[in-house]
């Protein structure tokens, strides 16, 4: 592994264990749960910019999905994890892979001020949007969350019900239908403009 | 035993008095893992020690013979002795984290899937509302994993395994979803356990594919999908060892080559479960209702009967997929594509809306 790498990625060892350990300080098992998410969240992130190969980068991705469908999962909303597990992970990674499976990794040098600039940049709006939230927003406490129930009855019927949202849901279909059909048109027309000796 | 986990009733029956309840659902959960483990490695055991006996009087051979006796029935236990001490090698151009932790990756989200499966009723790893969909999020995460194995080893078989299986799997995670709404139109559940308590009455035959005539299409449908996501012949061509050695795991030995290995018989036993449950009754059968008039609903041989039941049920759908492994050749894969995206998704999609139309129609469920 490369010195920088090493550096960076120490960093981000001694950053989630800190997390770790505030979780659990600050607020017992959950702490530990919403800590250990979010490491993979924002771990998964920083090491998909952070690495220099594509697939590597994109690999990296899986932990981003994983802990964003652990925290909806510590939210209470078990449909929108598990969709987003089996739509982001096995659907769209998937198919980011077949995409850079074969793109060679980017051996240019990193250069130590756009590191350093945009290590800058990103801790200067956590810190300005971590203020600005926090001065905003009453907090609840585990304790006082409601208990976790399943809600894909209550998602099924606002979906279906013609008073709630029938007509967006359905209008999303067609405009994916649409975009589908509209993806396969055009790809049809360019293999055909590539190939005209194949039209005879 | 019926309401919760049974792991979690015996430790807070057994534990101290003031043990605090998170070291309880840890505890729990620890004991739960540790016997879905240990039942899965049994089971994929067993399995290999099948495929070899299946595919040897298919070809008019015996199969394993000596090894313990009778019929070497610890012919898989050598076998795994031999893989736990055989070298584990990684080759030097591989992309060794990613390398290590690709087997691992594939191993776990099975696993995880399979915590959901009930074992008999009202015993079951992880009662889950959305089990079927949770068994789904699930194992298309072994995918990655073995895209992730395919890539990391840096070889050009390993890659074009790895790109066959990201396409085979992206195609045919498709029809497999779309096949499983029949039966859920049916149902009205995701879990596991509610959708087979459904299917009892009839004497136990009360099942998904006969309570609604789209059921059965979609039956096979789900079970060709099925057959693709678990990369099995015909459909193995991230294997495929007559043209890609032996495909993503070309570099793997040992232990982690092994892992791969466990994980298709687990995954095989995942969708022949699933089958059981959302189609074939799950732990309904003549059996099952004889043993609950005999014995009473509540009694252990009944719910012994029930389990035992759909574990009959999941291995003949492993031996189906067994036979058709020894007797089909292998498809290629623009027949793949073409048979995955041009006609089992549209037959699906048939399946779905007749089975709409008869619940609405017949039956009178708008």
């Amino acid at each position: 592994m490369e010195p920088a790498s090493r550096v960076f990625y120490t960093l981000v060892t001694l950053a989630s264990l800190l997390a770790l350990g505030w979780g659990a300080f600050s607020a017992g098992a959950p702490g530990v749960s919403f800590a250990l998410f979010a490491i993979l969240t924002l771990g998964g992130g920083l090491m998909c910019i952070w690495e220099r190969s594509v697939v590597r980068s994109a690999f990296s991705l899986m932990a981003t999905f994983l802990g964003v469908a652990g925290l909806f999962l510590l939210l209470g909303a078990d449909f929108l994890a598990m969709a987003q597990v089996l739509i982001y992970v096995g659907g769209i990674l998937a198919l980011i892979l077949f995409g850079v499976m074969l793109s060679p990794p980017d051996l240019n040098e990193r250069s130590l001020p756009r590191v350093l600039g945009g290590l800058a940049f990103a801790g200067g709006a956590a810190i300005w949007l971590g203020l600005r939230i926090s001065a905003s927003v009453t907090w609840a406490t585990a304790e006082e969350l409601p208990p976790m129930t399943s809600h894909a009855e209550e998602i099924g019927v606002g979906f279906l019900s013609p008073e709630q949202y029938v007509v967006p849901f359905e209008l999303a279909a067609v405009l994916l239908t649409v975009a589908l059909v509209a993806a396969v048109y055009i790809a049809r027309r360019r293999s055909i403009d590539l190939f005209p000796e194949e039209d005879a | 035993m019926n309401n919760g986990n049974i792991f979690l009733d015996l430790l807070v029956r057994f534990a101290p008095e003031g043990t605090p309840s998170w070291l309880l659902d840890l505890s729990a959960a620890g004991v739960g893992v540790g016997i879905l483990v240990a039942m899965v490695s049994v089971i994929a055991m067993f399995c290999v020690w099948m495929e070899r006996k299946v595919a040897g009087h298919i070809q008019c051979r015996y199969g394993p013979m000596y090894v313990g006796g009778w019929h070497g029935w610890a012919q898989s236990i050598a076998d795994g002795v031999k893989l736990l001490l055989k070298e584990d090698m990684i080759p030097i151009g591989a992309d060794r984290p990613l390398f290590v932790l690709a087997p691992a990756l594939v191993l776990g989200s099975i696993f995880a899937a399979l915590a959901a499966l009930p074992l008999a009723p009202g015993v079951f790893f992880a009662d889950i509302d959305l089990g079927l969909f949770f068994i789904l999020a699930m194992s298309s995460m072994t995918t990655i994993g073995v895209v992730m194995a395919g890539w990391a080893s840096a070889s050009k078989w390993t890659v074009y395994g790895a790109m066959r299986e990201a396409a085979q799997v992206v195609a045919y995670e498709i029809p497999l979803g779309i096949s499983l709404m029949v039966p859920l139109i049916v149902a009205g559940t995701f879990n596991l356990n509610e959708a087979s308590a459904l299917q009892s009455g009839w004497y136990g035959m009360h099942w998904y594919i006969f309570q609604n005539p789209f059921v059965l299409p979609a039956f096979a449908l789900f079970f060709i999908s099925a057959l693709a996501e678990t990369k099995r012949a015909p459909f193995d061509l991230p294997e495929a060892e007559s043209e890609l050695v032996a495909g993503f795991m070309t570099e793997y030995s040992g232990i982690r080559w092994s892992f791969f290995f466990m994980e298709e018989y687990a995954a095989m036993f995942l969708m022949s479960v699933v089958a059981a449950v959302f189609f074939l009754g799950g732990f309904e059968s003549p059996f099952t209702s004889l043993a609950r008039d005999v014995f009473g609903e509540q009694h252990f041989l009944a719910s012994l009967t029930a389990g035992l039941v759909l574990l009959v049920k999941a291995f003949g759908g492993i031996f189906l997929m067994m036979w058709l492994r020894w007797t089909l050749p292998r498809v290629r894969i623009d027949q793949v594509m073409t048979m995955g995206y041009k006609y089992l998704t549209p037959l699906a999609l048939l399946c779905v809306l007749g089975a709409s139309i008869f619940e609405a129609l017949w039956l009178g469920v708008a």
